[in-house]
């Protein structure tokens, strides 16, 4: 094994045990965890817009940018000053969770394949995240902005693209009026660029996840508020330049990088900066597992439906004008866009294992894993379980091991992603013998494939088309999500589930068997 | 198990201290621990300087065969070599060398500014500072040269420049 996958193997584990107790907590839905792309939107929305208000009060005059920032974070400390807490405080915990979000996204092996795109534009984003803030701290024009401003002078002066040394700007008697403005405009450019980058970053997700649920927004918000009333932000002297900042109460998420420099050099800052950066861009191309066969369209079973459209969390497919139908249209895979996962598959309304046909060839199905040969495998396999109740269990390769589970009287069927599985399969193997369906995979938020869980739970609940017949009874199904280490978690669902059967009796709420007209006409 | 409806009572206090753990994690590193850029009892001394050193020949008067080579438009009677002499720096502090260097001319004819920023952490208290440049290759030794005793306070910086309109090296 490679070292950066049992790193990550390592991290990951310790990170899903987290994220569980995060969920136990906060619900999947609202897991801190499971939405830091989202938190960190948000905390970008928040630095913007009490942005706004900061600006309006600033007065960028050499003299007077410090004082205006002094009134309003004293004299006016009710609004001024709480908005310019909250404003650093946002701008701190981007980077937050920026940086938890690109540990997560490492450990769950969010780099390679059709996800590259999303990697490598996310690096220039963290950079200018910091190019923002950083920014942010000159415009205070206290010891500290002072400070970070030689000292990134300094940093930027080793490369050889100024005539005239960076750092002379700072010198005494050189600054005026107009150096301020600039930086006002630095410090609102940067982070449009930012909010550009982002947008760039999210292209290839659909419904990408960029505003976190109720509870969670509501939740940061009144931590954010409370943070800034019990710890308000307050700024060093007034610069000056014929003093050298001493010692200093420096925001560490932001301008460690200054400290780093004088410890080592410019030169070395440069080399980590340069290492860091290119190691994010180059973990890409390591070598990694073959990439898995892409969805297929089968022209004749597609009847232009957009679920698969609707469902793929990739934004892989497009609808075409149909060839030969006018006014209707084709779905067509994007192959640098899909991610194998087969949600389409499960989206599709001909998946359905009621036709009558013979070979079951379905509108987009996984060549590796066709709904035809799930429905062969499931007639024969269900058919032969034996016992006292007979469970059919649908599971998720990149979730709990559900096969574990396999003994006389309960099969599984494992599928690339439980987002492949059409919901009338359920009625189908209900149907076909088994007393219950079990349906497991990744918690919500660990999906591999982001929505599988997601869609498959609102398929099964009746919100989400294709959806599980009324008829089918909710006694005799059991969703069960459980991530890769939580294997005892799923065998007590399990059990759970198999005394919850036993209990309602053989005729129970029980569908009528269902032949098959192909079974019936040539078996 | 526990109910993770909001409303319950558990749920909610253990949001709250998730949430609390967040926002102390947040206000520590946001100013802490103090980070000491330079010890108390100690200056800075930045000498830097963007200045244009000697032009490293003089003009002179062209052969009549070189104008002849020219042609007629071009034939301006001096040739002014555009290189600049780079500048030789030494610093001394009570008589002990600080630092020694060149800054060379910027250009790719080398007819630009020379620049220098270089920064010293020294003792505060009283120093004999002493500078030494040569802007000019066709002359030996140092032909610019400061030296004053300075009283240096704690974290006071003392910025040593040269300009021809101050009259060369001078300290600020």
């Amino acid at each position: 094994m490679r070292a950066d996958n049992s790193l990550r193997q390592g991290g990951f584990v310790l990170w899903q045990r987290v994220e569980a107790l995060f969920d136990a907590v906060f619900g999947a839905g609202s897991n801190p965890l499971r939405h830091l792309g989202a938190l960190g939107f948000y905390f970008v929305w928040i630095a913007l817009v009490t942005g706004i208000y900061l600006f309006i009060v600033l007065d960028t005059g050499i003299e007077d940018i410090h004082t205006s920032i002094e009134y309003y974070t004293h004299e006016q400390w009710w609004l001024g000053g709480i908005l310019r807490s909250l404003h650093r405080y946002s701008a701190d915990a981007l980077v937050l969770v920026m940086l938890l979000h690109l540990v997560r996204e490492f450990l769950y092996g969010r780099y390679h394949g059709f996800r590259w795109y999303s990697w490598v534009t996310g690096v220039p984003a963290l950079w200018l995240v910091y190019a923002s803030g950083i920014g942010g701290y000159w415009l205070v024009w206290d010891q500290l902005g002072l400070f970070s401003a030689i000292a990134s002078a300094e940093w930027f002066d080793w490369l050889p693209i100024f005539s005239d040394p960076a750092t002379r700007n700072f010198l005494p008697g050189v600054l005026n009026d107009r150096f301020f403005s600039l930086l006002v405009f630095l410090h609102i450019g940067i982070p449009l660029f930012l909010l550009l980058a982002l947008w760039v970053h999210i292209q290839r997700v659909s419904q990408a996840d960029v505003f976190p649920a109720r509870a969670l927004a509501l939740g940061s918000l009144v931590m954010l508020l409370a943070l800034s009333l019990i710890k308000p932000t307050v700024s060093h002297g007034k610069a000056d330049l014929s003093v050298v900042p001493s010692v200093l109460h420096i925001d560490w998420y932001y301008l460690f990088m200054h400290p780093l420099m004088y410890l080592t050099s410019p030169a070395a800052l440069w080399a980590m900066a340069g290492l860091f950066t290119l190691l994010l861009l180059a973990l890409p191309l390591l070598p990694r597992p073959k990439p898995q066969p892409i969805a297929v369209v089968n022209p004749p079973n597609c009847n232009g439906c957009r679920r698969c459209f609707a469902d793929c969390p990739y934004g892989a497919i497009a609808m075409l004008p149909h060839p030969d139908k006018p006014g209707h249209e084709l779905a067509r895979v994007l192959p640098e866009l899909c991610a194998s996962c087969g949600i389409c598959a499960g989206a599709c309304p001909s998946s359905t294992p009621f036709r009558s046909v013979d070979r079951l060839v379905t509108g987009i199905d996984m060549p590796q894993q066709p709904v035809g040969a799930l429905r062969e495998e499931m007639e024969h396999r269900i058919a032969a379980l034996a016992g006292p109740v007979k469970i059919a269990v649908f599971g998720c390769d990149c979730a709990a091991e559900a096969k574990q589970l396999e003994d006389s009287a309960t099969v599984v069927f494992s599928l690339m992603c439980t987002g492949l599985l059409p919901p009338s399969f359920v009625e189908y193997a209900l149907r076909g013998g088994a007393d219950g369906v079990l349906v497991t995979g990744c918690r919500e938020g660990s999906c591999a494939f982001r929505f599988g869980t997601r869609w498959t739970e609102e398929r099964l609940t009746r919100r989400r088309e294709p959806h599980l017949r009324p008829t089918v009874p909710g006694e005799r199904l059991r969703l069960a999500w459980a991530d890769s280490h939580e294997m005892s978690h799923l065998k007590a669902a399990l059990d759970d589930f198999r005394e919850h059967l036993q209990s309602l009796g053989a005729g129970e709420k029980r569908l009528p068997p269902y032949t098959p007209r192909r079974i019936a006409h040539h078996g | 198990m526990v109910s993770k409806s909001p409303t319950n009572p558990a749920v909610l206090v253990a949001q709250a201290l998730f949430y609390g753990l967040f926002a102390v994690i947040i206000a520590i590193f946001s100013t802490w621990p103090d980070y000491t850029h330079l010890d108390p009892d100690r200056a800075l001394i930045k000498l830097s300087f963007s200045y244009h050193g000697e032009f490293v020949t003089e003009c002179r008067d062209r052969t009549p065969e070189e104008l002849a080579k020219l042609a007629p438009n071009m034939r301006a009677a001096k040739v002014c070599p555009r290189e600049r002499s780079p500048i030789t720096v030494k610093i001394d502090l009570d008589g002990q060398p600080l630092w020694e260097g060149v800054a060379t001319p910027a250009g790719l004819s080398k007819d630009g500014a020379s620049t220098l920023y270089k920064r010293f952490e020294v003792p505060a208290g009283e120093h004999l500072v002493s500078v030494k440049m040569n802007d000019n290759v066709r002359v030996q030794g140092f032909n610019l040269v400061k030296e004053e005793k300075m009283s240096l306070k704690p974290a006071q910086i003392l910025v040593v420049d040269v300009r021809k309109d101050h009259g060369g090296i001078f300290f600020e």
